[in-house]
């Protein structure tokens, strides 16, 4: 079995007096599809957001394709990581958000072929290129000199998804990228998401309370409650057998509320 | 009956050094608030706390001083400027240190789903600003840096306290001379209005340049 590509050994996650993640292990392993399930407060964005350096840890250590995320080694110990650390880290991680957070002053092309142009040094010409292809991918390669602002929110998100492979990075951080569409544009981004499982060998992680999805897409389900993962396994084990009580009355409430499993 | 002619010409020479005033006011201001306004968002306290005395001072403490300050103290620590540098000087500074406080705010403005979008596109914090936070605060600032360039218009009346020979001294030199009230200040009441519309003409043709395609929406 492959080294995991991420390794999140004992993190507490503090905000003033409240714990939102309380000594939280786990790991992934390289190429593996993990959806992270959960109400909400119990601290599954906050795992994404961590890894994408969005925050930082109040204690513990994580591992990310081999190197520290927020240590790096010095004089044979560990220290805080320095700006250069973090960014060597953070092109091995990508992100999609919630709300898209597309650049409303740069058109779709723009949005995709800024980052790879501004820390990897890609000629414009190369970067459109590689950007038109990702749009394509996603379906929106007539809209690239469209501006964000004229697009609906599934055409937004995946040009984010766009925007976020341009890097070419080995895990990507879904965080609940449908919750903030309509219904009927849900399916366009799951699409995109699905093709993307199947065609690369990328490590996704993805936050989501679309429950049917999760089922389908991930090769395991990490159930969190509480800053804590009550139980994981694989798709089929958690939906019809799962074990926690804590479990068993979150997708009962989920079922309740319509969502297909 | 008076002869206007040369008494308006003598007007509009101090127009003329208004103008200049203005102009060369507005373009340090701009500079002071950049500098300053970025400066009070740096993550380096320092800088931050030099950022802020400066605001803090020439907000804090009138133009009239600072001006007397510039052209009658400053020559004592050997830095001795011609009137108009000293001109430029006071009200660039002055103005600048609102300017400031508008960078800031725009700046500010900018929610922290673009700074986390920069994150994790992995733009440095000088690429981030740059690029995506800077753009998108300036046509914030405008409609407030209009505001602040039509004050430092009405504020250039001040130098004529360091001998500047500018619109309003002008007026009330003609008006010595001829005895006339009404018609030197209905002319540089008249002046001094377009060159107000001037800057706000300007700042409304701006702001439409670069709010082209953002259609008023934020996301």
């Amino acid at each position: 079995m492959a080294a995991p590509i991420i390794r999140i050994d004992n993190i507490v996650k503090r905000y003033g007096p409240l714990t939102v993640l309380d000594g939280l292990s786990m790991e992934v392993l390289p190429g593996e599809k993990l959806a992270l399930i959960g109400p909400s407060g119990s601290g599954k964005t906050t795992i994404l957001r961590i890894l994408m350096t969005l925050e930082t840890i109040s204690d513990g250590h994580i591992e990310v394709d081999g190197d520290q995320l927020y240590h790096m080694p010095k004089n044979g110990g560990l220290v805080p990581a320095d700006d250069r650390h973090l960014h060597r880290m953070r092109e091995k991680i990508g992100m999609v958000f919630q709300h898209f957070n597309l650049f409303p002053h740069k058109c779709v092309l723009d949005n995709v072929t800024l980052a790879p142009m501004l820390t990897k040094g890609v000629a414009k010409a190369a970067a459109e290129k590689r950007a038109m292809e990702l749009l394509d991918m996603v379906g929106l390669a007539d809209k690239a000199r469209n501006m964000p602002a004229q697009l609906s929110g599934g055409q937004k998100q995946r040009v984010a998804i766009a925007r976020a492979l341009a890097l070419s990075p080995k895990i990507m951080l879904f965080d609940e990228v449908t919750s903030a569409l309509d219904p009927e544009l849900v399916e366009e981004v799951l699409n995109v998401m699905r093709k993307l499982a199947s065609e690369t060998d990328m490590t996704m992680l993805l936050v989501t309370h679309e429950m049917g999805f999760a089922h389908d897409f991930a090769d395991r389900i990490l159930f969190f409650d509480r800053g804590k993962i009550v139980e994981e396994g694989k798709p089929d084990e958690i939906f019809r057998n799962p074990r926690q009580e804590r479990t068993q009355t979150f997708l009962r409430k989920i079922i309740a509320a319509g969502h297909r499993v | 009956m008076t002869d206007w002619s040369g008494y308006i010409g003598l007007i509009l020479q101090g127009a003329l050094v208004t103008l200049q005033l203005t102009v060369m006011g507005s373009a340090l201001a701009l500079v002071m608030a950049f500098v300053a306004g970025l400066g009070r968002v740096s993550r380096f306290m320092t800088v931050r706390a030099l950022a802020t005395t400066y605001i803090e001072f020439f907000r804090g403490t009138s133009i009239f001083v600072q001006l007397f300050w510039v052209y009658f103290v400053l020559p004592f620590a050997g830095v001795t400027l011609s009137p108009l540098q000293a001109g430029v000087l006071a009200l660039g500074l002055n103005v600048g240190a609102y300017g400031a406080e508008v960078v800031r705010g725009a700046v500010k403005a900018i929610g922290r789903e673009q700074r986390e979008a920069c994150i994790a596109l992995n733009l440095t914090r000088g690429q981030a600003m740059r690029h995506v936070i800077l753009p998108q605060a300036l046509p914030l600032m405008l409609p407030t840096f209009c505001n602040n360039a039509i004050e430092l218009l009405k504020g250039t009346a001040v130098v004529s306290l360091i001998s500047l020979t500018d619109m309003t001294f002008q007026a009330q030199v003609v008006r010595a001379q001829t005895g006339n009230t009404l018609i030197p200040f209905a002319v540089i009441l008249v002046l001094y209005f377009l060159m107000a519309l001037a800057i706000s003409t300007t700042m409304r043709w701006l702001e439409r340049r670069v709010t082209r395609g953002l259609d008023g929406v934020r996301t």
